[in-house]
């Protein structure tokens, strides 16, 4: 089955996100060979250039709205239990507008697998600041440069509950790839946040390149050292930038212990079963 | 005494609900009809709360102001309500605490005497009300039995203490009609849904829509039901819209404010035309307002919400039996017509008592799913999309389509009004020869219905209020020279509906202190505009 759709592409060239288009391309031609049936795939976003994905890939997808990818995700996950949830998100979309529905997501550890394209500026609103622009920023809506601190989001969504949180970067496409096979392959709530750089707001390229390096050594069951490798880099100093996965553990998964209390209907059609319960009621 | 009121009062946190329910299942077992209202404030502990429990031999959807027996297990009872007693009427207290003149016990030393815990001074109290209305022992001790099973024993000991403390005053007769479930709007909608095939129900707790939640969550084994309580109300429609594009046929509810969270999900199911029912429980405003009083005040809200042009389905059912039918009928024609539908209830008709009636209720059958694609079926791709899009979901800006989309959603609209001209969308009620008709919606219905009768009006209730059922409200009113407008609000939202369809109403008639119009209150309206 061909991925492509007829959609014309317009991200600018050089932009991250195809990194990230190209990654989950061959992710999911590479579940089908192992049997997993693009059918059976969902693609969920919200509203940013990261969302475009939806148009490029030829998945069934929930072209959702701004923050919003998450829950309409889990509804999905909840009605079709066997069906891949892959949601793509922006730094603006997850850590923003939809901050309360990631920290709600992480808690429940529903089998979901969220890629954030975390460029560090709106782009689609061409160039303002977000959750996870550093300070000092100087965007169309700081001028004068940025006075807030980012958020460590790797952070917030391992006090909230994830599962599986893991950092990439648009520019080293052979991990990215691995990351989102595991996260995607990882019963329960997993985040990778991805470094996207945007070439035409906020160009990272350089600064990244610096000082990115892949996590070795490194025992990801270990919350302890996850956090502390989480903490290393605050998205905002200048300080190594670890790329790989923090943190991986297995609990009980939402959707699994969701389907597991819900019981078979009772015996006897409905009309029947609503005539017993009025039953109570006289 | 065949048509009588009972008000029971006291404390929050004194079993004052409970105890209407007992005595409203009293009654309904000895062959009345009831209607419960009940007040209480927003709090858990301490504040007023009453109940009035009115019974009669015919259906009644309403409460009186005048009560002839007042329960008062406190001071405040007395004096807040003794104006509400008839002259002949008898108020039956706790000596140990209240002040009256009537019938009084000592009922917090029977509840010591009996070592009985402090929430059983209700079932004492009712006990002694059984003997005054002279209600004799077997039928209270069953009712007892039925609606107390856990410290059962207790009660009963405690009850036939107030029975024997007290006399007869007055005798109420057994009437020779089987029995109805005594249900609110709440759990007669929830049961509407149900038997249209829901799957699903979303919500985040919000006063007078909460109790569908839990009752959702109760009846969720029986019904194999997903029942969901997510981060807050925008939450709770974007994850029921997740539940619809996958086929699973869903419901959220909520209140005002809730709503006001939900709208951006509104536009969203009107755009990707996800089926959903969404239910508005409508309770004084503007904002926080009184939380647990009644409102109808989000008419042109819900007709409204949503940014962009897309058709609804906008139903106000008037009692339990409309929530039952006409909830079915919401969820049949969301699927059908791939819109959002919405349930407007209040207060009133979400927590108020009334008999239940099944068998007179149309039968409505689950509607197969449409004919399109779902995720997880075998090779098709089914993409939904907030922006506009083409045919296969693809996100779009041209012109063309642009119109072309809109145009279809136009049609689908044209094609649900026409589908409602199969359903009764407009009731009439009483004396269809009148000039003079009352128009009102939602829960009023039930007051306007048996104070139309005392004047000999016709009553005009608009079921449907999007798409506006024009034809049907056209042969309502036909005939009509005087149209009085009742609501629950200060502005007149359905005399400003039909307006915009070209009728006006001659007088408006509208309370909005956020308590129900009682009988007496509309009759005495009524009477001004002779």
């Amino acid at each position: 089955m061909a991925l492509e759709t007829q959609a014309r592409n317009n991200w600018c060239p050089g932009c991250g996100n195809f990194a990230i288009l190209n990654a989950v391309k061959a992710v999911l031609a590479e579940l089908q060979g192992e049997g997993t049936s693009p059918d059976d795939v969902v693609l969920v976003g919200g509203i940013g250039q990261h969302a475009k994905m939806l148009d490029y890939v030829n998945v069934n997808s929930f072209y959702s709205l701004h923050g919003r990818a998450l829950p309409p995700a889990e509804g999905i996950k909840l009605a079709k239990p066997e069906t891949k949830v892959i949601v793509f998100s922006g730094d603006g979309d997850a850590y923003g507008e939809g901050m309360e529905h990631l920290v709600f997501a992480a808690k429940r550890n529903i089998d979901i697998t969220l890629i954030v394209h975390d460029n560090r500026v709106y782009a689609l609103t061409t160039g303002q600041v977000t959750p996870t622009s550093p300070q000092g920023f100087r965007s169309r809506s700081t001028p004068g440069g940025n006075l807030e601190k980012p958020i460590n989001p790797l952070e917030l969504v391992l006090a909230a509950g994830a599962t599986h949180i893991a950092r990439g970067y648009s520019a080293n496409l052979p991990l990215l790839k691995k990351q989102v096979k595991e996260a995607i392959l990882h019963k329960g709530f997993s985040l990778i946040d991805v470094l996207q750089v945007c070439v035409t707001f906020s160009n990272l390229y350089d600064h990244y390149n610096k000082h990115v390096y892949e996590l070795k050594d490194h025992d990801p069951a270990d919350r302890e050292a996850a956090l502390k490798k989480i903490r290393e880099w605050d998205y905002n100093l200048e300080a190594p930038i670890a790329l790989g996965t923090f943190y991986k553990t297995l609990e009980p998964a939402f959707d699994a212990e969701f389907l597991k209390a819900l019981k078979p209907a009772a015996a006897g059609s409905r009309p029947e079963l609503i005539k017993e319960v009025l039953k109570n009621y006289v | 005494m065949d048509n009588f009121s009972i008000l029971i009062g006291g404390q929050a946190g004194y079993g004052i609900d409970k105890a209407g329910l007992i005595l409203a299942r009293l009654f309904n077992q000895l062959g009345y009809r009831v209607y419960i209202y009940r007040d209480y404030p927003s709090l858990i502990r301490g504040g007023h709360t009453f109940s009035i429990v009115r019974a009669s031999k015919e259906r009644i959807c309403a409460h009186r102001n005048k009560v002839d027996f007042l329960l008062a297990l406190n001071q405040e009872t007395i004096d807040l309500h003794k104006n509400k007693l008839k002259a002949k009427g008898i108020a039956i207290y706790d000596s140990d605490v209240v002040k009256a003149d009537g019938l009084g016990l000592p009922i917090g030393q029977i509840i010591k005497e009996e070592n009985a815990p402090e929430i059983s001074r209700n079932t004492c109290l009712i006990g002694a009300f059984a003997k005054a209305a002279g209600i004799d022992w077997p039928a209270f001790e069953a009712a007892i039995k039925q609606n107390m099973p856990k410290e059962l024993e207790i009660n009963l000991k405690v009850g036939k203490r107030g029975f024997d403390g007290a006399r007869e005053t007055v005798k109420i007769e057994k009437v020779n009609q089987p029995p109805l479930p005594i249900l609110t709007g709440n759990e007669a909608l929830s049961l509407g849904l149900i038997a249209a095939g829901l799957q699903a129900y979303v919500a985040y707790p919000m006063t007078p829509s909460s109790a569908i939640l839990s009752f959702m969550a109760e009846a969720a084994d029986k019904f194999s039901l997903k029942v969901l309580q997510p981060e807050g109300e925008i939450g709770v429609i974007m994850t029921a819209l997740g539940f619809s594009y996958a086929g699973t046929k869903a419901a959220v509810g909520t209140s005002g404010g809730g709503f006001c969270l939900m709208t951006e999900g509104v536009s969203f199911a009107g755009m990707a035309e996800l089926p959903i029912v969404i239910i508005v429980g409508q309770r004084t405003g503007p904002s926080t307002g009184l939380p647990t009083y009644t409102g109808q005040t989000e008419l042109h809200f819900v007709l409204n919400a949503g940014q962009g042009e897309f058709p609804r389905l906008m139903v106000a059912p008037g009692d339990p039996e409309e929530a039952y039918y006409w909830g079915a009928l919401a969820l049949n024609l969301a699927w059908q017509f791939q819109i959002p539908a919405f349930i407007l209830t209040d207060k009133t008709m979400a927590e108020g008592g009334f008999n239940f009636d099944l068998n007179s209720i149309k039968e409505v059958k689950e509607a197969a799913l449409p004919k399109r694609a779902f995720p997880g079926d075998k090779g098709a791709v089914v993409k939904i999309n907030s922006y506009e899009h083409d045919g296969s979901g693809l996100t779009t800006e041209d012109a063309a389509i642009t119109k072309q989309m809109a145009e279809k959603r136009l049609r689908k609209g044209n094609d649900l009004a026409e589908e409602l001209e199969k359903y009764e969308s407009v009731k009439v009620y009483g004396n269809n020869n009148a000039s003079t008709a009352i128009l009102c919606w939602g829960s009023n219905k039930g007051v306007c219905v048996e104070a139309a009768r005392k004047f000999g009006y016709k009553v005009i209730q608009p079921l449907v209020l999007s798409p506006f059922p024009v034809k049907q409200f056209e042969a309502a009113i036909k005939g009509v020279k005087k149209l009085i407008c009742v609501e629950n609000n200060s502005t007149g939202q359905l005399a400003q509906l039909i307006k915009l369809n070209g009728y006006s109403a001659d007088q408006l008639i509208l309370k909005y202190d956020g308590r129900p119009f009682d009988l007496d209150e509309l009759e005495g309206e009524l009477k001004k505009w002779l």
